[in-house]
């Protein structure tokens, strides 16, 4: 606070300009929000190198991500797979007769970049929404609290496990969910459009960097999602309403950052690859 | 919970207990929508509630419909971009982003934002009122849940989405416009060029804004549904935010493609 002898300078600028003030006051915010999620961040990454292992937490947190949302990314990516193929053979159809690149491009647009960030989308509303409810609750019932008496760091016992099963688990979910979609592709393109399964399966298309692209998206989307999360989580304050409201932030912050990692990544890929 | 005992259970005993949970979900939504329908035909409902929900769910999600139709424009042109440099089509790139922006991704992904932002939060505002029994209350003051509680937010949710999609559908073709520019050098006018020339029509427009309103049902039917009917207290609250969205988003994904089907 400042002397009342001077004039504050933020009631100053307050009174120039509103506008202003409002806007700045909103950047500050957001980039004080910015500057603790890459604190939670680089705290994760130091105490997955530095801490000690604690098995049983990573094993139940690789379960609860990985294998309980298999059947769900399953049916999503198997819809998509069978939803793109549809609408992409009927477009195509209007322009050139010829359906056989077909195959070729859906799988090239699979890699490169739908596969990994359709289940990201999805992956951030199922265990985003878990790992905010679940930390939130443990904030507003001083459980947290109690970690930190135990001199035990919060990101240390309930980020890190959830953010190395993120990380590992995510890419092998791709993988599958990749494959569900391929084949419902497959499918649709044989029954609607006759379109011979061999001619489908059409690898010519992707290259090096498609794949590059796409693993990064991984990487970058199995990092992000229990982190920001987490961190979402970890800010929760007052109550059952105050867990609802971390996890809402926690499904929409996670899902932004999935939007804007893809359009970094793909518009770095492209420039790098073409 | 239901993971721990279905795993220790045979397969058809679990089956039988998946299948019966599937066929009271439906049912209770059912019932839950025709009661909705009923009162909304009949203007049974508060109106300042309404308006009030429209203002936090409509108004309030504006910035991030704003960031994710920009970004999502962006990626539509990145991803069409190899093919369009390949065949040397800089004509028809307004053609290709736009087809997909305006007929599956727009919808979809507003869709899925609203489900996050507004779902969630609408299942865990009516779950805390469940749990603390305020519904409850509702009902000894002789004022119906759903006429002061879930029409208007079920009303609103379905505006909302319908509206932001018309306003991420602008915004999407803005963004791509420039990053067109930005990554191929595809002046922005010959990209609204490319749109305009007929081979989009107003159908592909509505085609999106159809898929948007069922959307926007399956939003609020499962939201208004998940939140009334949480038991358990705080812990049982997180679980129904979490069924909300998840069943959410698998309700979006089926129903866009039988409504791609449908509507074709």
């Amino acid at each position: 606070m400042t002397s009342s002898t001077e004039p504050n300078p933020l009631t100053l600028a307050n009174a120039r300009s509103p506008f202003a003030a409002a806007l700045g006051r909103v950047v500050l915010e957001q980039l004080e929000e910015v500057r603790d999620l890459y604190r939670v961040f680089v705290l994760t990454l130091h105490y997955s190198v530095r801490g000690e292992a604690n098995r049983p937490a990573f094993f139940r947190q690789m379960y609860e991500i990985g294998n309980r949302s298999l059947a769900f990314l399953s049916i999503v990516m198997g819809f998509i797979g069978m939803i793109l193929v549809y609408q992409g053979g009927l477009q195509t159809q209007r322009v050139v007769p010829d359906l056989s690149l077909l195959g070729a491009t859906f799988l090239q647009l699979l890699v490169r970049d739908l596969a990994a960030s359709i289940c990201a989308l999805m992956l951030a509303t199922r265990v985003g929404a878990g790992i905010a409810a679940e930390i939130g609750s443990m904030v507003v019932t001083e459980q947290v609290d109690a970690l930190r008496m135990c001199a035990t760091d919060p990101v240390d016992y309930l980020i890190r496990p959830r953010f190395l099963a993120c990380l590992s688990m995510f890419g092998a979910l791709v993988v599958i969910a990749a494959g569900v979609a391929f084949l419902a592709g497959m499918w649709t393109a044989y029954a609607f459009f006759g379109i011979n399964p061999h001619t489908f399966a059409n690898v010519s298309m992707v290259s090096v960097g498609d794949l590059t692209i796409g693993l990064t998206k991984c990487l970058a989307y199995g990092a992000a999602i229990p982190v920001i999360s987490g961190y979402c989580g970890l800010t929760a304050f007052g109550g059952s309403e105050g867990v609802g409201a971390a996890t809402t932030r926690a499904v929409v912050n996670s899902s932004l950052a999935v939007i804007m990692l893809n359009f970094v990544i793909s518009g770095a890929g492209y420039l790098i690859f073409g | 919970m239901s993971a721990d005992t279905s795993a220790q259970a045979s397969p058809s005993t679990a089956f039988s207990q998946w299948a019966n949970e599937s066929v009271t979900l439906l049912g209770g939504l059912g019932v839950l929508l025709a009661e909705i329908v009923r009162r909304t035909l009949r203007r049974d409902f508060d109106r300042s509630e309404l308006l009030r929900n429209l203002y936090r769910m409509g108004i309030k999600s504006v910035p991030i419909v704003t960031v994710t139709a920009l970004f999502t424009g962006g990626i539509m042109v990145i991803q069409a971009a190899p093919i369009v440099q390949r065949y040397g089509a800089y004509g028809l790139l307004g053609w290709g982003a736009g087809f997909g922006t305006l007929r599956e991704i727009a919808p979809l992904l507003t869709a899925l934002m609203i489900n996050g932002r507004v779902g969630a939060n609408n299942t865990a505002e009516l779950g805390t009122m469940a749990v603390t029994e305020q519904i409850d209350a509702l009902r000894a003051l002789a004022i119906n849940p759903v006429g002061f509680l879930v029409a208007p937010r079920f009303l609103s949710i379905v505006v909302t989405l319908f509206l932001s999609t018309i306003f991420s559908d602008a915004l999407a073709l803005f963004g791509a416009a420039y990053a067109g520019w930005g990554f191929l050098g595809v002046e922005p006018g010959v990209f609204y060029r490319g749109l305009t020339t007929g081979l989009l029509g107003f159908g592909d427009v509505a085609h999106g804004l159809e898929k948007s309103i069922v959307f926007g049902v399956v939003i609020g039917l499962s939201s208004c549904h998940f939140g009334l009917s949480t038991r358990g207290g705080a812990p049982g609250v997180g679980r129904a935010v979490n069924a909300t969205v998840v069943v959410s988003a698998a309700g979006i994904f089926v129903l866009d493609y039988l409504l791609s089907f449908a509507l074709a």
